[in-house]
């Protein structure tokens, strides 16, 4: 056996903060890329021990199983205003939100307005995968024109059924936000920027620059009928257009951050 | 401390802030704003959170987040926006984190009115929330009362883990009356072991109210009524008047309760052996005293501001042993003494009965009253 002077070096692993266990997620979900993403951010920032995670009602109502931080389970929707009462008697602890889209965008729209109308100094990651995921994929207020789902089964009527909402293109024109950007999970590339994203994210409220919200556009294979390279496929074909990826709200003092 | 003329919303308010609240959460709705109204002065002059929710919602949220951190919280409301709060309310029961909510209540149902009523008792009292929980009920029937037992509520909801709500007629909320206001307390410093406060390395927290195994969620709720079974032996509280040798028994809770004791007194001068019963804690209800009244007293009559929603619970006491009678009026409409002391003349002149529904013979003289 041929020894080299190359000593072994660990470039991937576990973070600290992502419990060992295996996730209730589909194959092909991006709900576990969410969270280690948001893992590793805290992590590196060394906030591991510091935050506390305010999950939501939907797919990821058990994301506290997954994370080995402090958790609360917040009433569907509630889940900013749980984050404000926290972090107010927290101001120095890293508090986030984790929501989909039913829960932030349908039913909790007066919280998360609220939230970033006050420039609470929460940080909210926002899942974006066009329908209700937990219940079985109905029609979520994302679910695009013509899209089949449950509750929608010959395609989203817009005359009968209205609009999708694009969430951080709404939140960005609150004078109280200061991060808002829209990312994807559909590609390694993506993938890696919505990284930089998170981190910012949870840099502006480290610093205490406000609110600041992710949305992550997000697949969802097994209510859309599709495997999950199809998913993958139909989220750029599709879902793309409609929610264009970008940097919404970047506020003065965000914009000179350096991280 | 000195006495002093002060409104009751605000003297709750500052009581509160004086027995070490930590953060207060809530939404204007009146009769109650004056409560929010002095505390978003107070707090932040003392460096402690308000917030103005963008909803009762919100605010009951907010109140259930902070509350997961072990600190004294509170919010208030009034009726509507009570019955908006449910949700919440049912959430903190489930995940058992103290919290204390003060409901000025007000006249419905729907909007109704902004007038002093108590038709919030069954949704106090009773619920209003999914699932099966109980809320400790103190009701004051003056702002001193309202002081004292804004302070208490604190104290109860953290024995217990459990909520704590101060039922507050509007025209306690709305009056001034001379009151001794509570010594500052500190802040709390020990946060308790369930709390959530920012821990990793695998010793985190989790506080939730979801139990998806029905078994489990079952023995969570037994827990929840064993501690509820304690509570209902420790904590019930009411005050008697003249009852030692009252054959004739009035029932009444805050506004009712005072009003009714005016109405004792004045049957008392005419020598009419009557006293009154004031339930203190609504839940858990002086069950005990009642149905010792019931061995004693000939005949009961409860008075309320409302269709008769504690005369249940009287009557389940009672369990038809004696007549009850009941009086009331609705819709923010506050009965006089006098009117009073006339069903107490009702109830010596007879006929008196066991039969029937107390509630239907006071609907067909109410109707002859107000058509």
């Amino acid at each position: 056996m041929v020894m080299t002077d190359v000593p072994a070096k660990i470039v991937y692993e576990r973070p600290e903060a992502l419990d060992p266990r295996v996730t209730h997620y589909c194959p092909g979900c991006t709900h576990g890329v969410a969270h280690r993403l948001v893992a590793e951010v805290l992590d590196e920032m060394g906030e591991t021990g510091n935050t506390i995670g305010v999950a939501s009602v939907g797919c990821s109502v058990f994301a506290y199983n997954y994370f080995n931080i402090d958790f609360v389970e917040a009433a569907h929707g509630r889940a900013p205003a749980m984050a404000t009462g926290i972090k107010r008697v927290y101001p120095d602890r890293t508090v986030f939100t984790y929501q989909g889209d039913g829960d932030l965008a349908s039913i909790g729209m007066g919280e998360i307005v609220g939230a970033a109308s006050r420039g609470e100094g929460i940080t909210v990651i926002f899942i974006n995968n066009a329908n209700y995921g937990m219940t079985g994929g109905q029609m979520a207020p994302t679910t695009l024109p013509g899209q089949k789902t449950s509750s929608s089964p010959t395609g989203r009527d817009t005359k009968r059924q209205g609009y999708p909402i694009q969430t951080a293109e709404m939140l960005s024109t609150l004078e109280g936000s200061s991060y808002i950007v829209r990312r994807s999970l559909h590609s390694s590339r993506e993938i890696r920027r919505a990284k930089q994203a998170i981190r910012t994210a949870f840099e502006v409220q480290k610093h205490g620059l406000g609110f600041s919200l992710v949305e992550l556009l997000s697949t969802c294979p097994t209510n859309w009928g599709m495997s999950a390279a199809g998913a993958r496929d139909w989220l750029e074909e599709r879902m793309l257009p409609f929610y264009p990826l970008g940097d919404y709200k970047i506020s003065p003092a965000v914009a000179e951050l350096k991280i | 401390m000195a006495k002093e003329l002060i409104k009751g919303n605000t003297a709750v308010a500052e009581a509160a802030l004086r027995a070490g609240l930590e953060a207060y959460f809530g939404y204007p709705i009146t009769p109650q704003t004056e409560l929010l109204e002095h505390l978003s002065a107070r707090m932040p002059e003392i460096g402690r959170p308000f917030v103005q929710a963008e909803s009762e919602l919100g605010a009951i949220n907010m109140v259930y987040g902070a509350a997961c951190t072990g600190k004294r919280v509170m919010t208030s409301s009034s009726s509507p926006g009570v019955s908006l709060m449910m949700e919440g309310l049912s959430y903190i029961a489930g995940t058992e984190v103290p919290a204390v909510l003060v409901d000025v209540v007000r006249g419905g149902p729907g909007l109704g009115n902004i007038a002093p009523a108590q038709g919030d008792y069954n949704q106090i009292v009773h619920g209003g929330g999914h699932g099966d929980y109980h809320m400790l009920v103190l009701a004051p029937a003056s702002v001193q009362e309202a002081v004292d037992l804004t302070v208490l509520a604190f104290d109860l909801a953290e024995k217990y883990r459990n909520l704590v709500a101060v039922l507050m007629d509007g025209s306690i909320g709305q009056m001034m009356e001379p009151a001794e206001l509570p010594p500052f307390q500190p802040l709390k410093t020990d946060i308790p072991d369930w709390a959530v406060r920012g821990t990793g390395g695998g010793e985190n927290r989790v506080l939730t109210s979801i139990n998806l195994d029905p078994p489990a969620q079952e023995v969570m709720n037994l827990r929840l009524m064993k501690r509820w079974q304690e509570i209902e032996k420790n904590e019930v509280r009411y005050k008697g008047y003249y009852l030692e040798d009252a054959e004739y028994v009035v029932v009444g809770f805050g506004t009712a309760g005072r009003i009714s004791l005016s109405a004792v007194r004045a049957a008392r001068e005419q020598g009419i052996k009557v006293g009154l019963l004031r339930p203190i804690t609504l839940a858990p209800f002086p069950k005990d005293v009642l149905d010792e009244l019931t061995e004693k007293a000939k005949a009961f009559l409860v008075v309320e501001m409302n269709a008769g929603q504690m005369l249940e619970d009287v009557r389940l006491v009672v369990r038809g042993r004696k007549p009850v009678e009941f009086f009331g009026r609705m819709g923010g409409v506050v009965p006089y003494p006098d009117e009073v002391l006339t069903e107490i003349e009702r109830l010596v002149d007879g006929p008196l009965t066991t039969e029937g529904h107390p509630r239907d013979r006071w609907l067909a003289r109410l109707s002859e009253t107000i058509g």
